[in-house]
């Protein structure tokens, strides 16, 4: 437990810090959620789900913790200019863990729509948070989930009453920033009433050359006949470390995008669970990793068909250079009950070259008998007669390469549901494979 | 030579099985091509318009729709539309010197009449095509200027397009005890 020991000091000297700055609703949970991390610490590479990464590595070094909740000075619209062309978007900043309330954008969202800090709504409405908060990301059973639970202090709530649609998408930018090694932990909780609708666009920035180790835990629920899609997009550099849960409830009727991209990472380690609770709920789950160097890219995702005539439909994809490792491991469960589920999993990844490693790992548990469900998972390389044909024309190998690469991945950002946001990504990924993006693209910072 | 080098100098060479590449769009791989085999004469890459005013100029000689620009390279193509856009190809990239090989293979009627009228319409003094065929069918549309016989990797006999008739009449066999086999 040596990874584990400093931060149960810190806990416990500085318990009563931590509660000051933060509220009654999300200190409730503090309490069962350290017991749960003394119990289980950080998850070992014993765990199926981590056998890839080395959770308890990532949180060895000695990292500052804004404990105290000090500004950190930083007006994000000043140096923060990225903004996806011809997208006009709700644009909402959070600087590491807090919100951002210096300036709120001017278009204002829908009547009775809830978009900002998650500490400050959970005071001023504590009902409405108390109702959702940890009801999904169960702290016994996950040590990151509860060390995130202990340490968290704000966030972000995003709350759509019922029938609201929300046309305009919502761009929440995470922001990490500081003078020191700097840990944050944040908290993201989604609700979605009967028939509501939204797109959430965020987008994860590393703004200064430190290292950043950040934890996230997304709560998602979907009521009955909603429609949400949640894109994320990570462009940060080589010494971040992210760490994010993502939990999704989809009641009856209710349709889900989740889409991750990993366009420009350190180390990453992403799990979504879905729970599809109500029949004829339909999750779209997608995501795709570019990586080289030393970077580290791994999804673990769990669907969990409760009920039957659910759909799901999972696509990853990974385009591994250098050094670079990824990991993909896709569970879906379909429950005895569960009839007439139909499930797809597709990993299909790249590996560039010798050094490149990929893990993949579909996981099928299926206890009903009349489904559909299918899975499909590749390692390989570029094909080297779609390259010689190219070279034929006159392409230079180098050129031919980036364009096999290019449409790889074009099929996982053809899933996304909003136009603009699909061309900036076309123009980013090519961005990407021409090594002009080593950072983040939109930050004045970088540039 | 590399083989990008040698379709850069000017030769191009076409494929009996065209390879598909899905997911990469014909315009995205046309306009590296061009641009490539423009830069490698110093010239400017082309602007979006002028490459597909350029496009749309070509598409006609083999008669291919405007849906062709945004469907990857080949994929889900017929086999007289895969020879077309070879064709296509070659309009585009204006090579000094074609080898087009077995381009008749695999094509109906209809499609062996537009390629053939896509090679003549291509043909001009300053360029050269070698069309490597075992049939006499594609020489009704295109008029060799001069036809040889390759045996055992040697050019054996060559004189102009009346041997083409004649082997067809004939055979091969006459060439062969002509070299004493």
């Amino acid at each position: 437990m040596s990874a584990e020991q400093q931060y149960i000091d810190l806990y416990s000297q500085h318990k009563t810090m931590i509660n000051s700055h933060s509220t009654e609703v999300l200190n409730a949970k503090r309490s069962k959620a350290f017991e749960d991390f003394l119990r289980l610490g950080f998850p070992t590479q014993k765990l199926e789900k981590y056998k890839y990464t080395d959770i308890g590595k990532l949180f060895e070094p000695d990292y500052g913790l804004n404990l105290n909740r000090l500004d950190i000075p930083v007006n994000p619209y000043e140096v923060f200019k990225c903004d996806v062309p011809n997208m006009s978007t709700s644009l909402y900043f959070v600087v590491n863990d807090s919100f951002y309330t210096g300036m709120l954008p001017k278009a204002h969202l829908p009547k009775g729509v809830i978009m900002g800090s998650l500490k400050d709504v959970a005071q001023s409405n504590p009902v409405l948070i108390e109702k959702y908060y940890g009801k999904l990301a169960d702290t016994s059973k996950d040590g990151v989930v509860a060390f995130n639970t202990t340490f968290v202090q704000d966030g972000v709530i995003l709350y759509i009453p019922k029938g609201i649609i929300i046309e305009k998408p919502i761009q929440l930018i995470n922001i990490l920033r500081g003078d020191v090694d700097f840990m944050m932990n944040r908290r993201v909780l989604v609700i979605l009433e009967e028939a509501a609708q939204a797109k959430l666009l965020v987008c994860d920035h590393a703004m200064d050359e430190k290292n950043f180790l950040s934890t996230q835990v997304i709560e998602v629920f979907a009521g009955k006949d909603s429609v949400f899609d949640l894109y994320e997009l990570e462009e940060t550099h080589t010494k971040t470390k992210r760490i994010s849960h993502c939990f999704v409830e989809q009641s009856e009727n209710s349709n889900v995008l989740l889409n991750g991209i990993t366009l420009h990472n350190g180390t990453t380690c992403n799990s979504v669970d879905v729970t599809l609770v109500g029949e004829h709920a339909n999750i779209n789950l997608c995501g795709m990793a570019i990586a080289d160097k030393n970077q580290h890219v791994d999804n673990a995702t769990f669907i969990d068909h409760a009920v039957p005539n659910c759909t799901s439909h999972e696509l990853f994809k990974y385009v591994l250079d250098d050094f670079s490792i990824g990991a993909f491991s896709g569970k879906v469960l379909v429950r005895p009950d569960a009839q007439k589920t139909s499930s797809m999993q597709t990993n299909r990844n790249l590996c560039v070259t010798r050094d490149a490693r990929m893990y993949t790992k579909p996981q099928l548990e299926i206890y009903a008998d009349d489904v559909k469900c299918s899975h499909g998972a590749t390692v390989g390389q570029l094909d080297e007669d779609a390259l010689f044909y190219m070279r034929a024309r006159g392409i230079s190998e180098k050129e031919a390469r980036l364009l096999l690469m290019f449409a790889f991945t074009n099929e996982v950002v053809d899933q996304i549901r909003l136009e603009p946001l699909k061309e900036r990504l076309h123009l980013l990924i090519e961005k990407r494979f021409r090594g002009e993006l080593s950072k983040c693209e939109g930050c004045a910072m970088c540039k | 030579m590399p083989a990008e080098d040698r379709s850069r100098a000017g030769i191009f060479l076409s494929f009996q099985y065209p390879v598909e590449i899905p997911g990469v769009s014909m315009v995205n791989f046309m306009r590296s091509a061009v641009n490539e085999h423009r830069k490698y004469k110093d010239l400017p890459a082309l602007s979006a318009s002028e490459f597909l005013k350029l496009m749309r100029e070509k598409r006609a000689v083999v008669e291919l729709d405007n849906k062709l620009a945004n469907r990857s390279v080949n994929e889900g193509f017929s086999g007289g539309e895969k020879k077309r856009n070879e064709i296509f190809q070659m309009a585009m990239l204006e090579p000094r010197l074609s080898i087009l090989d077995e381009t008749d293979s695999g094509l109906d009627i209809d499609a062996l009449r537009i390629v053939a009228n896509g090679v003549n319409l291509l043909k001009t003094p300053e360029n050269s095509t070698i069309l490597i065929t075992h049939y006499q069918r594609l020489l009704d549309y295109i008029v060799p200027d001069v036809v040889h016989v390759l045996y055992k990797g040697q050019i054996v006999k060559t004189a102009g397009k009346e041997l083409a008739l004649e082997l067809e009449e004939k055979g091969y066999d006459w060439i062969k005890k002509e070299l004493g086999e």
